[in-house]
């Protein structure tokens, strides 16, 4: 055997190992972008990474807004009108026969109230309501549920303050149900 | 030539004739049962391009997505029809729907992903800069976890339609979730990717990082072709085997962040109501389960003696290993036969012979996953999880056949 007959294999191996142009660790591809070139699309508010804006609105305030923009759909105190859902009462149902889930007796974020209104509410026109709008309707929502008092006026740090009464209600994924 | 040969000739000759207006009268009408040609208007069928994108035959006009929506159909859902159905890819116009503001237009020239948040370099990506990465393509099937919500508590819908429709499963080709990632380079502390919709509703659910470096797809293509509008064209978020909700269509952004966002969809919704008031969330998996097809409720069987049990079995765990079919309602069961390719977190097809003399008959199907995970009964699933979960139901599902050969939904 020549020494070209056993060295070509090596070869290979080398050029698989390090040389081959097929999967670079990374491509070059994309364009970079700032946070403040898409402030605009990064509305995301969370309780545990922020994202909550500047501003605020009281109960009195949402009232009006809740009036004319969400009681068509869900009630004029969040009574729901089917098929559209129900947003307040129903605390101390949840392991009846009948749960009534709402805002009030069900979630456990008040800061995940202003994230769905601002991003999708109300349901005919998302998005077009002001931030001090989205903090007042979440104000209104959250006393029409008993949660703050009808003086509440909620800017980013009371809101996140705000602490939901099935807060502790979730549990983590302890499926399957059927066995194995 | 023999005698028929004789005669189909002469019947064609006939048929043209009168076609071309020589006026062949007193034609004798056939003999019952005969074959005989078509008369048609014209020598000719239609030509190519008529339609330029292919449609089904006329005939096949009812077999169409249903839905069950109450209220605006913009936040509605609809359903695969199943029972119409053959193999273990849904076709793009049949592909069950979910909306929750309806579809938006989107201009793929002008459409951009963005990724940003715990990351070194937040990029912007176009269509075409998706399409520049190295692609994967697999098939998957995806599934709502609110299909079968109807069936808790009585049994409601009367059509596999109905009750499992909102399951559907496609080839998706796209880019690995995790290349893109690793584009923009993860920070310290990234621990979950928000994923977000150019919907009306923007709407947002949260990914464990390990799913998005594991599986996830930013999909382009479904059955080798564009994403359908109402599939999230031009791309969306594929998850395999998770609720159908998570795989975001009209994929817009991706935000890594340290914890989950609780988002509305995954603490009001898409969370599992258990009978001591607490309720399960991140739910992601969707369990193993199968469905008979055919014959299934609202199919009436007509001839007594064989037909072949056909049905679809598919987890969101892993592989399906194993399907058996009861005839009997659960007294007794036999192997189903699996059609290859058994594939990971994909539709399943599977038979079972069978010769009907007109005896009542409750069918049913029981598929088992290569976790180990079995599909449970209702009576099963009830008793650990009660009637109000809404989400995830993976029960047994019951036909009833009647002597008549009426086919219907049944709790057994």
């Amino acid at each position: 055997m020549s020494t070209r007959d056993w060295a070509w294999p090596l070869l290979a191996v080398a050029l698989a190992g390090c040389q081959t142009p097929a999967s670079p660790h990374r491509f070059g591809i994309g364009t970079p972008v700032g946070e403040g070139q898409i402030a605009a699309w990064n509305i995301d508010a969370s309780p545990g990474n922020g994202g909550l804006p500047p501003g605020h609105g009281d109960v009195a305030a949402g009232k009006v807004l809740y009036d004319a923009a969400c009681a068509a759909c869900h009630g004029d105190k969040g009574e729901g009108v089917a098929p559209f859902p129900r947003l307040a009462g129903g605390q101390g149902t949840l392991a009846t026969a009948k749960p009534v889930q709402t805002i009030g007796s069900y979630w456990p974020y008040a800061v995940t109230v202003f994230d769905y209104v601002r991003r999708a509410m109300p349901f005919p026109d998302p998005q077009s309501l002001g931030d001090d709008e989205v903090y007042a309707l979440t104000a209104y929502l959250l006393y029409l549920n008993g949660i703050v008092p009808e003086t509440a006026d909620l800017d980013a740090a009371r809101l996140a303050a705000v602490r939901m009464p099935n807060r502790d209600g979730f549990i983590p994924d302890d499926r399957p149900d059927g066995g194995r | 030539m023999t005698d028929i040969d004789r005669r189909r000739l002469l019947k064609f000759g006939l048929a043209a004739g009168a076609a071309a207006g020589i006026g062949v009268t007193g034609r004798a009408k056939a003999a019952e049962g005969e074959f005989i040609l078509p008369e048609r208007a014209s020598g000719l069928g239609r030509p190519v391009l008529n339609p330029p994108y292919g449609q089904p035959s006329p005939f096949e006009k009812n077999v169409i997505r249903r839905t069950w929506t109450k209220g605006p159909l913009e936040q509605g859902s609809s359903m695969t029809p199943l029972a119409d159905l053959h193999g273990i890819v849904t076709p793009n116009g049949l592909h069950f729907e979910r909306h929750h503001s309806g579809v938006p237009e989107l201009d793929p020239d002008h459409h951009r992903l963005v990724l940003h948040g715990l990351v070194r370099q937040p990029l912007s990506f176009s269509l075409n800069d998706l399409l520049r990465f190295p692609s994967v393509s697999r098939i998957w099937v995806m599934e709502c976890s609110g299909n079968g919500n109807s069936e808790w508590a009585k049994p409601t819908r009367d059509s596999v339609q109905g009750t499992h429709g909102l399951m559907s499963c496609c080839e998706w080709t796209g880019v690995p979730l995790a290349t893109l990632l690793d584009e923009a380079g993860l920070l310290p502390g990234a621990q979950w990717v928000l994923a977000e919709g150019a919907d009306s509703a923007a709407m947002t659910r949260s990914v464990p990082l390990a799913k998005a470096l594991d599986d996830a797809l930013v999909a382009y293509a479904q059955n080798g072709e564009a994403l359908r509008p109402e599939q999230g064209y031009p791309i969306r978020l594929f998850l395999p085997g998770f609720e159908g909700n998570m795989n975001v269509k009209w994929l817009r952004r991706l935000k890594v962040a340290e914890q989950p966002f609780y988002g509305r969809e995954e603490t009001a919704k898409y969370t599992d109501l258990l009978p001591n008031g607490k309720a399960r969330i991140f739910s992601f998996e969707m369990d193993v389960k199968s469905v008979i097809t055919r014959p299934s409720a609202g199919h009436l069987l007509k001839e007594h003696g064989f037909r072949e049990i056909v049905g679809l079995a598919w987890s969101g765990r892993g592989r399906i290993s194993r399907v058996e079919v009861s005839t009997d309602g659960g007294a007794s069961w036999q192997p189903a036969r699996l059609q290859e390719p058994v594939l990971d977190k994909c539709l399943t097809r599977f038979t079972f012979p069978w010769v009907w003399q007109g005896e009542p008959a409750i069918l049913q199907s029981r598929a088992v996953d290569d976790t180990g995970e079995v599909q449970p009964s209702r009576a099963q699933l009830v008793a650990a999880v009660g009637v109000n979960s809404y989400y995830h139901y993976n029960a047994i599902q019951s036909w009833k056949v009647a002597p008549g050969g009426e086919v219907t939904n049944v709790h057994a």
